[in-house]
């Protein structure tokens, strides 16, 4: 295999553990056990499921923002054995978008520092130069340049995220995760934003690693899906795949409770969304039995593992029924 | 028809002003509303539309900085102007609100029992154990298990579906006639959004409790309303039963609202719809139309202000496009 054909970025095993502080002894909680995903250049992989599905660990973890084990080869090298210089160096080509964009920016720079200051970090030029950049990069996300001296308080929910997305896409990143981007956007610029994804997708050639609850907006931005339950894959599977033929309970299950915008067609039923029960035992077995209408004595002694059923690679012993 | 019974609850020309920067901004604009027995109405827009400050005022908890002129009628009773005594006798017993954020909404130092019960010992009078019974009862309504249990926990041992139930609940516990729920389902994940819609649904069902929704969110309100207002720079732009506002929309920004909604039935778009632009700031409002700047349909009329005319049988638009150009306004967005 020539370098060319190895991914962008290969994940395996990732495992992240939080300390809760318990009554006598800190106890650990796992957060996300044992994901694995390759994504190529210019792809986009799509990491969807609800609250503690891990997803927003996953993408701190891959930038080292909290600690975790297992791999992350990031152009083929292991962005968890890197030191404190070479991970900083190769924060370069790696960029985040956060869901919250006022508390991702500076209160105390204005819009043109806050663009520009990844370059000051990363490749030194004239002032001059610098904010020639800036300002191409503003017209990109589609802000004029009479933004350039506001601050964060001064933008718009809207705007804010194309700030923060200016300022991620400054350096040419290979590759930018998003984690929620649009989540907290009012309806007109929820898919404003979207557009724009795609677009600075398709321009820059960007490798995108988005995190959504959101399972339309995914399915407009994102080639693969991957679904994620309590810190564990359910199922991968193409876009087609995924959505034409869901083959893991938990993956119809959120299909089926995403609302239909109609008032002719009522809602589903939703008698497949069970509830969690405390003490649940998730030390074996399927996580997902507990809420799972097709879960049996199988689903509680063995553990499913990842396999391929159709176009998809599903976790569940009952996929293929 | 004269002798029929006054609106459970109804707004004239409902107007909440705020000072700000030496001028007075205005956060609802005359905004008429009327909401029926056993009626659900569902109030859309986005954020600085008005529609929590809508509710707010219903209840009146808008605050001693605000400017509040116009009516409001709890069956036929006027409470613009109200004293606190004869407002908060209302308050819980016959309108009760449903806050978006559940752990701010709860009290984080006292457990789920106290809290629920409060209400009715403060206006039914109930004694401790008859309100922890009705405190049960309703926990069960809102399908929560182990009740017993439940009632000693707090609010941060719970996951945020529950919580939002255990504020239906306390929503519920005087039985009231109207509920106001404010964005109920908006921070909740889409799984956990369907069963709280469901038991809302139910809930209306059984109890016949008439309510005003409101979201940002048109696609939870089409299989929960009777009728939809839609709110833009404090004011109501439109109002329709909810199959012809989604049928029909007489506003070119319902129309704009219904096209950008996320669909998963449709084949996949080269582009997402969308509203060029941005909310208005309710500091720098145009003096004609306030949708005129992002609006695709714009012709010379928007300079002024377009008041809410009559559309057909309850459907009202402020646009100054007429029913002639039905189809157009559909049709607006590509």
């Amino acid at each position: 295999m020539s370098l060319a054909a190895a991914p962008l970025l290969e994940v395996r095993d990732l495992e992240v553990r939080y300390w809760e502080a318990g009554v006598w002894a800190k106890r650990a909680f796992t957060a996300v056990e044992g994901v694995s995903f390759k994504l190529g250049a210019g792809e986009s992989l799509g990491l969807v499921g609800e609250s503690g599905s891990g997803k927003t660990s996953i993408a701190r973890a891959l930038l080292r923002l909290i600690p975790s084990s297992g791999q992350v080869l990031f152009q083929g090298r292991d962005l968890l054995a890197l030191d404190a210089r070479e991970l900083r160096a190769a924060r370069e080509h790696l960029q985040i978008v956060f869901q919250d964009p006022l508390a991702a920016l500076d209160p105390r720079m204005t819009v043109a520092e806050l663009v520009g200051e990844p370059l000051l970090e990363f490749r030194p030029a004239s002032q001059r130069e610098r904010q020639e950049q800036v300002a191409r990069m503003l017209e990109l996300v589609g802000l004029g340049d009479e933004l350039l001296g506001r601050f964060p308080h001064q933008l718009s929910g809207g705007q804010a995220q194309r700030v923060g997305l200016a300022r991620a896409l400054i350096l040419r990143p290979q590759l930018l995760i998003c984690d929620e981007p649009v989540a907290s956007l009012d309806v007109s610029i929820k898919s404003q934003i979207s557009n724009l994804l795609r677009d600075m997708r398709e321009q820059l050639h960007l490798a995108l690693l988005f995190i959504a609850h959101d399972l339309a907006t995914v399915r407009f931005l994102c080639d693969r899906v991957m679904v994620l339950y309590l810190g564990q894959v359910m199922e991968t599977a193409t876009r087609t795949a995924l959505y034409g033929a869901p083959r893991h309970p938990y993956t119809r299950a959120l299909l089926a409770a995403n609302p239909v915008p109609d008032p002719d067609i009522p809602q589903a039923a939703l008698a497949a969304i069970g509830e969690m029960p405390t003490g649940a035992d998730l030390s074996r077995g399927c996580v997902y039995r507990y809420r799972c209408p097709l879960a049996v004595e199988r689903c509680a002694q063995e553990t499913p593992v990842l396999r391929p059923v159709g176009q998809s690679l599903v976790a569940c012993h009952r996929a293929d029924e | 028809m004269s002798a029929s019974p006054p609106m459970l609850l109804q707004a004239r020309s409902l107007t909440v002003g705020y000072q700000s920067a030496g001028r007075e901004l205005l956060a609802l604009d005359a905004v008429d509303l009327d909401l029926a027995e056993h009626e659900c109405l569902g109030v859309v827009g986005e954020s600085g539309s008005g529609k929590s400050q809508l509710l707010l005022a219903l209840l009146g908890l808008s605050g001693g900085a605000a400017r509040i002129a116009g009516s409001i009628r709890y069956r036929g009773e006027e409470l613009v102007g109200a004293g606190t005594e004869r407002l908060a006798a209302l308050r819980g017993r016959r309108i009760a609100m449903v806050f978006q954020h559940a752990l701010s909404a709860l009290n984080p130092h006292l457990n789920l029992g106290t809290q629920l019960m409060e209400g009715a010992r403060y206006h039914l009078h109930l004694g401790r154990r008859a309100a922890r019974a009705r405190a049960s009862e309703l926990l069960a309504t809102v399908q929560i298990s182990d009740v017993a249990r439940r009632l000693r926990q707090y609010p941060h041992e719970l996951s945020g579906g529950m919580r939002q139930r255990v504020l239906i609940a306390m929503a519920l516990m005087c039985d009231p006639e109207v509920l106001l729920l404010d964005e109920p389902t908006t921070a909740l994940d889409v799984t956990v959004q369907a069963q709280v819609l469901q038991l809302l649904r139910t809930l209306r069902e059984r109890t016949g409790v008439a309510s005003i929704f409101v979201t940002h969110d048109l696609a939870a309100l089409a299989p929960m309303a009777d009728r939809i207002a839609v709110m833009y720079a404090g004011r109501i732009v439109e109002q329709a039963p909810v199959r012809d506002l989604y049928a029909m929309p007489g506003h070119p920004y319902t129309a704009g609202l219904l096209r950008s909604l996320p669909r998963l039935d449709t084949p996949i778009p080269e582009r997402l719809p969308a509203i060029p632009g941005q909310p208005p700031d309710l500091a720098a409002l145009p003096t004609g139309c306030a949708f005129a700047p992002r609006c695709p349909l714009v012709f010379e009329p928007c300079a002024e202000r377009p008041a809410l005319r009559e559309r057909g049988t309850a459907h009202q638009a402020a646009c100054h496009l007429d029913g002639a150009a039905a189809r157009k306004i559909r049709e607006a967005w590509p």
